[in-house]
């Protein structure tokens, strides 16, 4: 049933929005928000969940909202406290759920046991709390087992022949709506027409009560009915019909043997009316006079007046504006970018053409031609803009997280965001995900204390743990900061001593300390805990950035906490560069790790060993590198003077300075990949298609630094 | 031409449903997504019937029946069934007080649904 599915589908898309709901909603009342209304969203988020599950028959899920929805229950009818132990409980309780909707998501069973732990917690909340904390003990599945006990019933042929020729059976019905019955909108000829749907049958009326006319109510009820029903349906059938009634009238349904003929019971004299008529009576509206029906309309009319000009700020059509998403194959989107990407690079290629013809600057076909770049540089941006997504998707897992690693270390932690609509692409957020979720369980695990250690410091039993997003010159900055001890930097030191990391007498700053921490196969806990050993160092954490083209840094102050600062770029999918030349070959350095451009004198710059120089800045000494040296294209030293040094920033705030030839330009290049179409080259990022049509390879510049490195080391023995 | 059904409920799922369920049936759907918006829609809209849920925000089931009795006198007789969960006496009595003219438990069988709707549409 494709509709079905599809329906489906859209249910699990609504329980993540609830599933955030109810985490956001707890948090809030967690921080002491009492509005009720909070509550009754928080409330609702499960109900619907509980109501959508079970026209899906997922019981499980069915079964555990029930139960939370009961403890909820009593929260919103003020029966219960909102304690902040029974808000930690609930949040785990909406971990779970969310577990069960993801289970049910993927078609998985999940392990039944936290789920029935917790609606035993969640059942000692609700009233009558010692039997239900018995029955829960029993395990749930057990429970919806039991319900659907296949009981196996004897049947005896006769009575099924019995059921197939189904007597013919007289009722006769005593029917006397009251005013409240029109007044909820129910209509005696529609019950007859359901009525007559039964079987066949005869009514009469009853309109001795009717007063005279000027004493008539135009919204009284003055009749009684009477009919005689013949019908195959048994009383529960007829009763039915008169389910949604029956408070609001006197009605008495009886079973008669004989076949209905004599009027003789009834003490009014009847009218006889014919249940055709009665049919046909329903089609006729009653109720509304002609006249009656003009001011209306005008009211009408002119409600919808004043309705129109309201409309700008409807708060009903808010929300439907705020989610007005179409859902598109990302392959699609990627498609268009590529597209795009080849339509800047075409742009770019006419622009050089056009360029050699020696047109002058205000020619017509000049003007065109950078009013094409114009347009092409905007749908570039809007392209990239469909893939930016905020950060949100990735910051609302955090909260779960937090709690889990809390409890697991017995730390009492409040998680602050900051900045969850700060854009980025699509790409960026999935690979952000797992170091932001390695950092915070580190910060966590290392960074905070426990709560007696904190008491002991004079700082807050709950430890602060910040996680804020913000865009900066043109990248997305990730910062996660606690409020914890800091690093414990002679400990660090000890351990990298140990390690080999570093030899025992190096003289580092703190800065360089703290940074050894992302070296590989480092790590501080004396036991590897649960939570942050899982076998992935701070080093892989930095690597994954790094592969981003991103920098983490780390400012720690000791018994205050930590910062660590992640610094990405908006979008993997173009790169703002500078073209340079090198022996001949066209490279592109991407603009970010650019620090400033600086000419070498013969004054400023050094031979140092082998054949390593250093270049003067500012009272500084800086690594002077030829990046056509380390990518092979030349292996004799060129005058330094002739080229142009580019001063980087490599990872961790490394200085150094790289040797071009010179430079041609600044650019933003569409990055394609190399290791998807030919195979990964050292000291090379990616490549790009340049204006002319030929390849660029745009430089790792972390890697060249490193490989210069190598080299420097290798080439000094005596310091091996 | 076919009768018209507003349906009230927040949930986007019910809401396709319900939708589903009435189409089939060879009825036509106007939706709302809470008390609030399902008074507007009313006010520009002729339905024969209104399904709405309880639990709403903005304004639940229970005051949007009292606003719809209590206000235009074309919409005010209107037959409005209840979507409840549970199909406990004190929720049916609630909404009955209220002014619904019926009710349908969720979740709901298509074909049950159908009948209700039949059963108080004129």
């Amino acid at each position: 049933m494709d509709a079905m599915a599809e329906i489906k589908q859209v249910f699990f898309q609504e329980c993540e929005e609830q599933l955030f709901e109810l985490e956001a909603g707890l948090l809030t009342i967690e921080r002491g928000d009492d509005d009720p209304e909070t509550v009754n969203a928080v409330f609702r988020a499960v109900h619907s969940i509980k109501g959508g599950a079970g026209a899906f028959n997922l019981t499980d899920l069915v079964h555990f909202a029930h139960v939370f929805e009961n403890t909820m229950d009593l929260v919103r009818v003020g029966k219960l406290v909102p304690t902040q132990p029974l808000i930690k409980l609930m949040l785990r309780a909406a971990d779970i759920l969310a577990d069960l909707v993801r289970a049910a998501r993927d078609d998985e069973t999940s392990d039944p046991g936290p789920r029935e732990a917790m609606a035993v917690e969640l059942k000692a909340y609700t009233p009558g709390a010692a039997p239900a904390a018995v029955e829960a003990a029993k395990p749930v599945k057990a429970k919806v087992e039991e319900e659907f006990v296949f009981v196996p019933t004897k049947v005896d042929f006769a009575d099924l022949d019995d059921l197939n020729l189904m007597p013919t059976l007289h009722f006769r019905i005593l029917f006397q709506p009251s005013a409240e019955l029109y007044a909820k909108g129910n209509e005696t000829t529609i019950l007859f027409r359901e009525l007559s749907r039964l079987g066949s049958m005869s009514v009469t009326c009853d309109s001795s009560k009717l007063p005279a006319l000027d004493a008539i109510e135009a919204e009284g009820a003055y009749f009684t009915w009477s009919v005689d029903l013949e019908t195959s349906e048994d009383e529960e059938a007829v009763k039915a019909v008169f389910d949604f009634v029956e408070w609001d009238s006197a009605l008495t349904i009886e079973l008669i043997e004989s076949a209905p003929a004599e009027e003789e019971p009834f003490v009014f004299q009847p009218t006889m009316v014919d249940a055709d008529l009665l049919n046909s009576i329903s089609d006729v509206p009653l109720e509304v006079p002609v006249e009656a029906a003009k001011p209306q309309l005008a009211l009408v009319a002119s409600k919808a007046d004043k309705a129109a000009p309201s409309d700008d700020h409807a708060p009903a059509d808010k929300k439907e504006a705020a989610t007005a998403t179409i859902r598109v194959d990302l392959e699609r989107v990627d498609r268009l970018i590529d597209l795009v990407g080849e339509l800047v690079i075409n742009q770019a290629m006419l622009a050089e053409r056009v360029a050699e013809l020696g047109l002058a600057r205000m020619s017509a076909v000049s003007i065109g031609l950078d009013e094409l770049e114009q347009l092409t540089r905007e749908i570039q941006d809007s392209v990239m803009a469909i893939r930016a997504q905020p950060v949100k998707s990735v910051f609302q897992r955090m909260p779960r997280l937090v709690r889990e690693v809390a409890l697991q270390t017995g730390k009492t932690v409040r998680l602050v965001t900051e900045g969850e609509g700060t854009e980025v692409d699509k790409t960026v957020i999935e690979r952000l995900s797992d170091p932001l979720t390695h950092m915070i369980r580190n910060a966590i695990d290392h960074g905070l204390e426990k709560p007696e250690v904190r008491r002991a410091a004079g700082k807050p039993e709950e430890g602060l743990l910040k996680v804020a997003a913000l865009h900066r010159s043109g990248r997305i900055v990730i910062e996660i900061s606690d409020d914890g001890a800091g690093i414990n930097r002679p400990r660090v030191r000890a351990i990298a001593v140990e390690k080999g990391l570093i030899a025992p007498e190096a003289k580092l700053s703190d800065e360089e300390i703290d940074n050894l921490i992302f070296l590989p196969g480092f790590s501080t806990a004396a036991v590897i805990s649960d939570i942050s050993g899982r076998g992935v160092g701070m080093d892989v954490v930095k690597r994954s950035i790094q592969a981003l083209g991103g920098r983490i840094s780390i400012v720690s102050r000791p018994g205050l906490g930590s910062t660590f600062t992640m610094s990405l770029p908006l979008t993997l999918a173009v790169l703002d560069g500078m073209v340079v030349s090198v022996a001949g070959q066209t490279l592109v350095i991407p603009l970010t790790a650019v620090v400033e451009i600086l000419l070498p004198q013969a004054t400023t710059v050094h031979n140092f060993g082998g054949n390593s120089r250093v270049m003067g800045v500012r009272n500084e000494f800086i690594p002077l590198i030829d990046v056509g040296q380390v990518l092979q294209y030349r292996s004799e030293d060129i005058d330094p003077k002739m080229g142009v040094a580019l001063l980087v920033e490599a990872e961790g705030g490394v200085r150094n300075a790289l040797l071009v030839d010179a430079i041609q330009g600044q650019r933003q290049v569409v990055i394609k990949s190399l290791e998807a179409n030919y195979g990964h080259v050292p000291g090379i990022a990616a490549a790009t298609i340049l204006g002319d049509g030929r390849v660029a390879l745009i430089l790792d510049v972390d890697a060249v630094v490193v490989d210069s490195r190598a080299e420097f080391a290798s080439s000094l023995p005596l310091a091996g | 031409m076919s009768k018209i059904v507003l349906t009230v409920d927040d949930s986007r799922t019910m809401r396709d449903m319900l939708r589903m369920a009435l189409v089939a049936a060879g009825y036509t759907v106007v939706q709302a997504e809470d008390g609030v918006h399902g008074l507007e829609v009313l006010a520009g809209s002729n339905p024969d019937v209104i399904i709405t849920d309880i639990n709403m925000p903005r304004m639940d089931g229970f005051g949007f029946i009292q606003n719809v009795r209590g206000g235009e006198e074309k919409h005010r007789a209107l037959p409005i069934l209840v979507l409840s969960t549970e199909s406990d006496d004190a929720k049916k009595q609630r909404a009955r007080a209220a002014g619904a003219t019926g009710w349908i438990v969720k979740p709901f069988d298509p074909v049950k649904l159908v009948d209700a709707v039949r059963r108080v549409a004129a």
